[in-house]
């Protein structure tokens, strides 16, 4: 019992011991500030990815794209693990404002918007029809008009606090997309002047996916169009991708598997067609092996933190060591009178051992408080600094986020706080032990001098 | 003297220090036997090992040569388990500058020698029997109305009447004074003095280190130590 009222009394009553406690408390706070921070908006980026692809996507790495994907969607319907299909077409393509002879690269998309609202996240991206997707592409002001929905990014433009502004009507553009369309091996299917498919749109809609990259280049055209755009609707029609969702039970890994099962015996039964090498060059894979060059670079963002929290984790264990030197030296008296009446040296050590835990914990506690408060305020900080000083930690006309993530996940505050308790422990053993070892007649006749 | 009687034996006992590169002979063959109830004082000059020898009699030091038995067991073949369970049950010590825990109050320092001798939950059972009997040590000693202070809140005289306290707190057999009043002055190490001559006659075997003679002649019995050996034992 001595052990735990020595081990209260030492952390109250010595301020050296607040020196450890804060130590703690602050790596603590931010770790637990700065990982919510960072998983939040890894998270985040691979939720909006997710919902941006579906569960798994067979696709083409040619532009020229795969023919037979009708049947392939025929059997993928059948399917009772699958939830939706969403066959589409990728391609890139000059757009200009009709009347204007200025044009950028976009990249265009062709879909059919309720197959791939069912198989995406797109219907929820959409800002006029997000609840009429099967009017996506019928532009308000003349239904009757060829639609096209835009990346956000390429029609409006955000305000300093990151939101677009959005207009309650649509307002009437009309956009010339051209587009160069393949042959099945590859090769120009024009010739001469007229190389290029050249076809008006009208803007129906805009697309807030909240991933820089597509709403600043994607322009989604209806299916056909833009199969014809890109010479891929001949004979034998061709798409670049199908986009599947999967049933809410079944697990990304068996679905994705079950796929691959399914395109491969596809694959083969086609051996004998025309354009069954096309079909060489098709994948099957999971939404993250799809954005894996978009998310590995935010993932290794989040080790290179990782890496640099356990530096922080180090120098905490240290800064802990150096107190409990202290407070061992300080304390010798007390190590040898315990001693002198028959402590053990397991006894002294638990008594060390228990004021680390109380630090670990003390800390933590005061640490993961304060930052969950922090946490709970950084987006009204932030706002406030905005107002005040024009100060925004992330630029909302740059960065892609609404507000600062601030849910903390209970299995990382876990995560922290026994790694806390741990450094605290790591760092007062060795003193603890040293202390323990000496002889008790050494320290008591020094502490007579 | 009936061998039934003996305690506490030592034979030979050697103890060698080193101080830088010399080597200081402190204790050169020391034989002594005590005996139950016995109060004895053991003096000598500064340096002649007396309180060398409380400490090895008192299991906080080892001889280097030599052998101490306690009711006939010899306490250098104890492992360190064992030998701290012995000094926690068998010896109570008192120091010249106290050596309270300035943490814990008057009551916590009486009881630290019940509470390592007990788990937590063990301490959770006894803990009412070991107070009532803390209280009780502190009241006889005058010190009923200090149980919450802290040390430093004391005189010398009451805090070393504390260490007593806490010295006989589980019921030692043995009661070992390392110049129990040598941090006083004479009227409160007389006070102290005369609680030990009150202990010895219950039945409190006692062994005090001290430099002064007149002290020293309270005792039942005087051991002189001269240059590390014992010259008189009367």
């Amino acid at each position: 019992m001595y052990k735990f009222i020595l081990a209260f009394r030492y952390m109250f009553r010595k301020r050296i011991s607040y020196f450890a406690l804060a130590a703690v408390a602050l790596c603590v706070f931010i770790v637990v500030v700065v990982m919510t921070i960072m998983n939040g908006l890894v998270d985040d980026f691979k939720q909006k990815n997710h919902s941006f692809t579906g569960d798994c996507v067979v696709q083409s790495e040619s532009l020229v794209g795969f023919a037979y994907y009708e049947d392939f969607v025929e059997i993928l319907d059948k399917e009772n693990f699958i939830a939706a299909v969403s066959p589409v077409i990728k391609s890139y393509a000059l757009v200009s404002l009709a009347g204007s002879s200025r044009n950028s690269g976009v990249e265009i998309t062709g879909i059919d918007p309720i197959r791939h609202s069912s198989a995406t996240g797109f219907g929820k991206s959409l800002y006029y029809h997000k609840n009429n997707t099967s009017k996506t592409f019928e532009p308000d002001y003349e239904p009757n008009l060829p639609g096209c929905v835009l990346g956000i990014d390429l029609v409006l433009t955000r305000n300093a606090k990151g939101q677009y502004n959005q207009r309650e009507f649509i307002l009437q553009k009309a956009l010339v997309v051209s587009c160069f369309p393949l042959t099945a091996k590859g090769a120009l299917s024009k010739a001469g002047t007229g190389l290029v498919n050249t076809k008006t749109f009208y803007y129906s809609d805009n697309s807030h996916s909240a991933l820089a990259s597509a709403d600043s280049s994607v322009i989604y055209l209806p299916f056909e169009q833009a199969q014809l755009l890109c010479g891929m609707a001949g004979s034998t029609k061709r798409a670049n991708a199908i986009h599947i969702k999967f049933k809410s039970n079944v697990k990304l890994k068996d679905g994705c598997g079950k796929v691959a099962v399914l395109w491969d015996k596809f694959k083969k039964a086609q051996q004998s067609q025309k354009q069954a090498a096309l079909l060489d060059a098709v994948s099957v894979k999971s939404w993250k092996d799809s954005r894996r060059s978009f998310i590995a670079a935010m993932e290794k963002e989040q080790i290179m933190l990782t890496i640099m929290f356990v530096l922080v984790g180090v120098t905490t264990v240290f800064i802990v060591f150096v107190v409990f030197y202290m407070i061992t030296s300080h304390k010798s008296k007390d190590i040898g009178i315990l001693k002198s009446v028959g402590v053990s040296v397991g006894g002294i050590v638990n008594l060390f051992s228990n004021f680390a835990i109380l630090v670990g914990l003390l800390g933590s506690a005061l640490g993961s408080f304060a930052g969950w408060l922090f946490l709970l305020k950084i987006n009204s900080i932030e706002q406030w600094l905005f107002e005040h000083f024009q100060f925004q930690l992330w630029d909302r006309t740059i960065y892609a986020i609404g507000s600062i993530p601030n849910r903390i996940e209970v299995d990382l505050l876990a995560v922290v706080i026994a790694s806390a308790i741990l450094a605290c422990l790591i760092g007062a053993v060795l003193p603890g032990w040293r202390a323990a070892k000496c002889k008790p007649v050494d320290i008591l006749q020094v502490s007579q001098l | 003297m009936n061998k039934e009687n003996f305690i506490l034996q030592a034979a030979e006992l050697y103890k060698t220090y080193r101080l830088g590169k010399a080597n200081v002979d402190v204790l050169k063959g020391v034989d002594l036997t005590i005996n139950k109830g016995e109060f004895i004082a053991i003096v000598g000059a500064s340096g002649s090992g007396k309180s060398t020898l409380l400490h090895i009699l008192g299991t906080l030091d080892r001889s280097d040569k030599g052998e101490v038995s306690f009711a006939g067991q010899n306490l250098a073949k104890l492992k360190m388990r064992k030998l701290n369970k012995f000094r926690n049950k068998t010896i109570g010590f008192v120091f010249q500058f106290y050596h309270l825990l300035d943490e814990l109050t008057v009551l916590e320092n009486v009881l630290i020698p019940a509470m390592a001798q007990k788990s937590v939950f063990g301490w959770l059972f006894s803990r009412k029997t070991a107070k009532n009997r803390a209280k009780e040590l502190l009241a006889r000693f005058g010190l009923a109305g200090r149980i919450g202070h802290k040390p430093y809140q004391l005189s010398g005289g009451e805090r070393q009447r504390v260490a007593i306290a806490r010295a006989l707190m589980n019921e030692p057999e043995l009661l070992l004074a390392d110049e129990p009043t040598g941090n006083l002055d004479s009227e409160t190490g007389n006070g102290i003095l005369k609680v030990f001559e009150t202990l010895n006659k219950a039945g409190q075997t006692i062994v005090m280190v001290t430099h002064d003679e007149k002290i020293a002649r309270r005792a039942g019995r005087i051991i002189t130590l001269v240059d590390g050996k014992i010259e008189n034992n009367v």
